[in-house]
């Protein structure tokens, strides 16, 4: 197992957080893909039945927090500063995947983007921003 | 003023069913018109880092998305039904260890196809939240006119 495949088991392990949702993430070599099987205690809307949207901003969020791991060590958990969640449509009782791009990393904040779909990668069903503070030090 | 009967707690309660909302617990602690207040007890599945037991940034994003959208709910006597457009998310600080949170919004707009929500989430002190939201959401197609 690669370094980076080791310090993102380690974050999904270790966070009881991503285990309450059920996510899992693939490596194929530095391009990480986040995987969220449905599940029912993930259903905001029975009638249709879908997916609630704070699970899919929290998804997103992790998503992005697991990248970082993937990028390089981190001495602590990044800490969310911000972020902003577009939902464009339902998501649906089957698998959400989402992918994260690191758009900078400096010394003490990151940006990251990420983009969450299910069948059809064109056709997303939320997207997130997100700023992290990095490193030790007060937030 | 408005009466409390002209508030739709039924819907409101019912908006607190899904299995999401009962995987997560979330308690409703508050109704008034247009404000809605629910609480998330903590508990350790929820930790965001089990070295500290600080719950996660993601169960604060549900427990303010959901909340946001109940605010809008309680703009009418039968309950809107709503899908967030847009939701912001502003992390003042982490929660304190161990803390139960609680989330208020208020849906301070309502127009026919949009409502406009801010909310916050504080462990304790509401003067000194941990974090803030700004929300959009559009509103069903049976509740817009």
């Amino acid at each position: 197992m690669s370094e980076a495949a080791e310090r993102l088991q380690a974050f999904l392990q270790k966070t009881p957080y991503v285990q309450f949702l059920g996510m899992g993430a693939e490596l194929a070599g530095d391009e990480m893909t986040a995987v969220l099987p449905f599940s029912p205690h993930l259903v905001g809307n029975p009638t249709i039945p879908a997916v609630h949207g704070g699970v899919l901003g929290a998804f997103l969020e992790m998503t992005a927090m697991a990248q970082l791991s993937v990028l390089q060590k981190l001495t602590r958990a990044p800490k969310t500063i911000d972020l902003t969640v577009e939902y464009l449509r339902p998501a649906l009782s089957k698998t959400t995947y989402a992918r994260a791009e690191v758009r900078k990393v400096g010394r003490r904040v990151a940006n990251v983007h990420a983009e969450a779909w299910q069948e059809t990668r064109a056709s997303p069903v939320a997207l997130l921003r997100c700023n992290f503070l990095l490193g030790p030090g007060e937030g | 003023m408005s009466d409390a009967a002209d508030l739709p707690i039924d819907f409101i309660e019912r908006m607190l069913q899904s299995p999401q909302c009962a995987s997560l617990n979330l308690q409703l602690v508050s109704v008034g018109p247009a404000r809605v207040a629910v609480r998330l007890p903590w508990r350790e599945e929820l930790a965001g880092d089990p070295d500290t037991g600080v719950i996660a940034g993601g169960a604060v994003t549900t427990l303010l998305d959901h909340v946001c959208g109940l605010a809008v709910g309680a703009t009418s006597s039968e309950g809107t039904r709503s899908s967030t457009l847009d939701l912001r998310i502003d992390y003042m600080r982490a929660a304190a260890p161990r803390a139960d949170v609680t989330g208020e919004a208020h849906c301070y707009r309502i127009t026919h196809n949009i409502a406009f929500v801010r909310g916050q989430a504080c462990d304790g002190d509401p003067a000194d939240p941990i974090a803030t939201a700004q929300g959009v959401f559009v509103l069903a197609p049976a509740s817009a006119s």
